[in-house]
């Protein structure tokens, strides 16, 4: 556990070093306010709040926005200290390899905690603060910023994965761009394509909830969006939401099982790599 | 006489159909220093890295402080190893003071030794800098200092002095005399092998994975399959071909310089041939004999090996 401790402290220190935590939190905060600000001036008076608006807009801001820094921050995690000649050094010293890994996914999620709240957070205030809004919209927007959190875990994850497979560090910059095309981009493109042209003949709900379940993107796409009932009719999600018999519990296990699952996978990788 | 430190048994390492090293039986007592020679790709740093636990060997037996170096419970003799990679490489964001206060966390040591060992180095006052601002000399002797961490009792140093001026070697090499001096196993892989002279007490001589010699520097040189030179200056000299009193005995005269004649013997035999050439009727104007170098005793031992 100390040793965890120590390599996650070294990569946040690391973070906060070449700027990454404050380039990633002023990402994060200025687009999270831009939409707030941008997103809220229509609705004016209505009895739709700003907040749940805001939930909406920046739940889609961060499925492409978080996993990217995600991917990014974690892909040379352990390929590019192989590639620096750092890693051999660091495994000479009394620490495991899974310690090596959890510390360096602590200290990096931390990071994406950090611009998370910071980020999202500013733009909560900032709405609040200018719009009253109901405790169910607040507890939606915490629900908000907790799963992006999850969501960039489950990348950071798979950025591992990928960076304890393969040797070269470019080589795991491609396959990472890869993984944040696919589930973000490529994978709902096609389940929509196929769900048009099955026409719903072969294709059931319970199908169409597993291939959900399949990508971390949909689990949080449902947990953000069809959760409250304001931001599931803002959404267009409402339909979605009514047909789905997956409950919140599921969806969060299958998102913890996104995280868990893949850096399981690259401890074991990693456990049987030579150096 | 207590344990060795280090012992290696049969080992083997094979990536996929390559065999980066076979048959290594080699063992370290505490308070030696020995020198792993051999040319680059020789099996050097795989050795090191079998070692330190980092690989696993296909066959054999590696004890480092009586455990098996990468299994689970190597932990504590992890905490007693120091450890300097070839062409050590830091990230360069960090101070060279928090770096080693990195590194002493890990194999729990306080903190507040750190400043010594960095002056002891011989680079304290860049503490506070970046690493990325470090030369290529003051990065190895960062390198250095991380490895003397918590007073290590094996020390495993890859190309320790490569980037290091020859005053720097010198303090390099104090540093080590007082680690053995003080019961530590030092290891030291390299292929200048002219500095080691007089540094180590032993040398493993390494070809193509395979271990082709292991003993003190005075042994080597007598089992060494190279001839000590002898070099003869004449008072004059007329004529290409060797003053008839040198010739025959079966050696084989070269000439250097006008009245310099210069031929190879065994080691074993050469105070033989300098008491005759003493006793020859020779204009005699100076003597040297040579001992092989080191370079040349490793060279020999090379070509031995290629033609057997």
């Amino acid at each position: 556990m100390r040793q965890i401790g120590i390599v996650a402290l070294r990569e946040f220190n690391d973070g906060l070093r070449n700027r990454r935590v404050v380039a990633t939190t002023l990402l994060m905060a200025a687009l999270a306010l831009t939409l707030a600000l941008l997103g809220s001036a229509p609705t004016g008076t209505v009895g739709v709040g700003a907040l749940s608006v805001t939930i909406v807009s920046l739940s889609s801001l961060t499925i492409f926005l978080v996993p990217l820094i995600a991917l990014l921050i974690a892909h040379a995690a352990i390929a590019g200290e192989l590639d620096r000649g750092t890693l051999l050094l660091l495994l000479s010293y009394p620490v495991a390899r899974w310690q090596v890994l959890l510390g360096k996914f602590a200290g990096h999620v931390t990071i994406l905690a950090v611009a998370t709240v910071i980020g999202y957070g500013a733009a909560g205030l900032a709405l609040s603060y200018a719009y009253p809004a109901a405790d169910a919209a607040v507890a939606a927007f915490a629900t908000m910023v907790g799963t992006s959190i999850l969501l960039g875990a489950v990348f950071v994850a798979l950025g591992y994965l990928v960076s304890t497979a393969v040797r070269d560090p470019r080589t795991a910059a491609g396959l990472a761009i890869g993984l944040w095309l696919v589930f973000v981009l490529l994978y709902d493109m096609a389940l929509l394509g196929i769900l048009v042209a099955d026409q719903g003949r072969l294709i059931t709900t319970g199908t169409v909830n597993l291939l959900l379940l399949a990508n971390p993107t949909d689990i949080y796409r449902l947990l953000n969006l069809t959760g409250f009932s304001n931001t599931s009719l803002l959404a267009g999600m409402a339909g979605l939401a009514g047909q789905l018999r997956l409950d919140r519990s599921v969806l969060f296990a299958v998102l913890a099982a996104w995280v868990c699952v893949p850096l399981a996978l690259s401890g074991c990788i990693f456990a049987r790599r030579q150096i | 006489m207590t344990a060795p430190t280090v012992s290696l048994a049969g080992v083997a390492k094979a990536y996929g159909t390559q065999r980066a090293v076979s048959g290594i039986d080699f063992t370290m007592a505490a308070g030696e220093r020995v020198a792993l020679v051999g040319h680059n790709g020789a099996g050097k740093s795989t050795l090191m890295k079998l070692i330190l636990g980092l690989i696993r060997p296909t066959e054999g037996r590696i004890a480092l402080l009586g455990v098996d170096p990468a299994g689970r419970s190597s932990g504590a003799a992890r905490m007693a190893v120091g450890f300097l990679p070839e062409n050590v490489a830091f990230s360069p964001s960090i101070t060279g003071a928090e770096l080693l206060a990195f590194y002493a966390r890990l194999k729990r040591q306080p903190v507040a030794g750190n400043a010594a060992l960095l002056a002891r180095v011989g680079i304290a006052e860049a503490a506070g800098r970046r690493v990325g601002t470090y030369s290529k000399g003051m990065r190895q002797r960062l390198g250095l200092a991380q490895a003397l961490i918590g007073r290590p009792r094996v020390l495993l140093l890859d190309e320790p002095t490569t980037g290091l001026d020859p005053a720097l070697r010198q303090s390099f090499y104090e540093i080590l005399d007082e680690l053995a001096a003080d019961g530590a196993s030092v290891l030291l892989a390299s292929h200048a092998l002219a500095e080691l002279e007089r540094q180590v007490d032993r040398v493993v001589v390494l070809n193509h994975g395979a271990k082709v010699a292991d003993g003190s520097l005075a042994t080597l040189r007598r089992f060494a399959p190279v001839s000590a030179r002898i070099r003869l200056t004449l008072q004059q000299c007329e004529g290409a071909a060797p003053p008839a009193a040198i010739a025959g005995n079966g050696l084989i005269w070269t000439r250097i310089e006008d009245r310099v004649w210069e031929t190879r013997c065994a080691d074993a035999d050469k105070l033989a041939v300098v008491r005759r050439l003493l006793d020859a009727p020779l204009p005699l104007a100076d003597i040297d004999v040579v001992a092989p170098s080191l370079d040349e005793i490793y060279a020999g031992f090379l070509r031995h090996e290629a033609s057997p």
